[in-house]
């Protein structure tokens, strides 16, 4: 194994070559807040969270898919990138119906969470009220579109470890949204297991358990990480 | 130091957010000490808000003319302006109705479809106040100067905010317990 140093707010972060940003600054304590990267699936950079400043570069790069190299000096905070940040969630909460009083996941929601971490206390967007669809056709899952962040946990970790591929991302634009098997009904999908999976890492309340009441569905993303690690490793979990 | 002017309003809300108030006990005690209340649906019978108001605390979304023209008043007779609570900043339950898209599918839906046969549309002018098209947030009608974010705040939150109003400093609003939405 090569290790590579390079800087990360100023302090020296040896790193193993091939490791990302994200893997080295967490490495040398620089807490970058993310969403749509979660440990075991593949990094997709959706959701711009986790941007970070690197000389020399004039443009911003996510963490999650830039790969550290030996003597890079990156910086993970400053007034831009807190601008930045607190905007694209913002956007996050205003582009759908996020009606947190109500929802299964208040107060266990990452959304909620990094909304407290980015200072938002209003937004400065207005909302758009867009009218979406709740699909409760699976017996035991429901999918409430208002509340989903087209983060892509669901699609990943269901094609990805569950070798189901049961989710996809529809349409474009304002239009986009998660569809099941060839856009039908969760329910009327054969290739659906059941597992729950794609439930256990969204990080809102957008899947959710049928007897989940408000404040009531807790996401389970380490029982992800364990399974995957155990594979990893050749081993039963 | 004087005492200071406060006011509460109701706009689109359903008075959580003024019982969360309530909810505020013995403090309250303290706070009487300290303020005159000049305009509150749960503590003054004045019915038309006053001039020379330091703070109020707004609760609700911005949803009928009337709350229209309330918000308008409030903001031009008031120093500082808390929008207080979930429905005030992010429109929330109320808000709800903006998915139908507009006043008239609500009323037709609440009044017509959903009625057992008898249904008809409210037609009361100058006595039922109408509806706006959406329910919006306080701040995207008139600006605001504190959030104050629950849905309700709690009352320890809520005397975060007021207390350091009240002694003439700006409350620091951060961190999961005070901003925290839902
Ligand atoms: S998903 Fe999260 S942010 Fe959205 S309504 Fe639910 S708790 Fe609030
Ligand atoms: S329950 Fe399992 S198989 Fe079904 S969609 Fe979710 S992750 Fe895929
Ligand atoms: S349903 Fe949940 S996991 Fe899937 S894209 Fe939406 S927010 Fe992400
Ligand atoms: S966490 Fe890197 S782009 Fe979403």
């Amino acid at each position: 194994m090569t290790v590579i140093t390079l800087t990360i707010d100023g302090r020296s972060v040896a790193t193993a070559s091939g490791a990302t940003l994200l893997e080295a600054a967490r490495a040398g304590g620089s807490a970058i807040p993310t969403l749509c990267h979660l440990e075991g699936l593949s990094p997709v950079a959706a959701c711009r969270l986790c941007l970070v400043e690197i000389d020399g570069d004039s443009r911003l790069q996510p963490a999650c898919v830039t790969a550290a190299a030996e003597g890079m000096v990156v910086r993970t905070t400053s007034p831009r990138l807190a601008e930045l940040r607190r905007t694209v969630i913002e956007l996050l909460f205003t582009e759908g119906n996020h009606v947190c009083a109500i929802c299964v996941a208040n107060g266990h929601c990452e959304l909620q969470d990094l909304a407290v971490a980015v200072g938002m206390d209003h937004s400065r967007l207005p909302y758009r009220f867009p009218s979406r669809s709740v699909d409760l056709s699976h017996p035991l899952f429901g999918l409430d579109h208002n509340r989903c962040i087209l983060c892509t946990r669901c699609v990943r970790v269901c094609a990805e470890v569950e070798g189901a591929h049961v989710w996809d991302v529809g349409w474009r634009g304002e239009h986009c949204r998660i569809i099941s098997g060839l856009d039908q009904p969760w329910g009327a999908v054969d290739a659906c297991t059941d597992c729950g999976k794609c439930v256990q890492v969204c990080p809102t309340g957008a899947l959710f358990h049928k007897g989940d009441g408000t404040e009531e569905k807790e996401g389970h993303p380490e029982q992800l990480q364990v399974l995957v690690r155990a594979r990893q490793q050749g081993g039963a979990p | 130091m004087s005492r200071l002017n406060v006011a509460t309003v109701w706009l689109a809300g359903c008075s959580g957010c003024h019982m969360s108030f309530l909810d505020l006990d013995e403090w309250l005690l303290e706070f009487a000490e300290l303020a005159n209340v000049v305009y509150s649906p749960v503590a003054s019978d004045t019915k038309v808000y006053p001039e020379g108001v330091d703070i109020a605390l707004v609760e609700g979304g911005v949803a009928n003319r009337d709350n229209l023209e309330l918000i308008l008043k409030v903001r031009a007779r008031t120093r500082i302006l808390v929008s207080f609570g979930d429905c005030a900043i992010t429109a929330n339950i109320p808000g709800m109705r903006n998915m139908l898209g507009g006043s008239e599918p609500v009323l037709r839906r609440a009044y017509l479809e959903l009625a057992d046969g008898s249904g008809a549309l409210p037609q009361a002018p100058g006595l039922v106040p109408e509806l706006l098209e959406q329910v919006l947030p306080v701040h995207q009608v008139v600006p605001v100067d504190v959030y104050l974010p629950g849905c309700p705040p709690s009352a320890d939150r809520i005397r975060a905010c007021l207390e350091p109003l009240l002694h003439g400093e700006w409350p620091v609003m951060e961190g999961a317990e005070l901003i925290r939405f839902g």
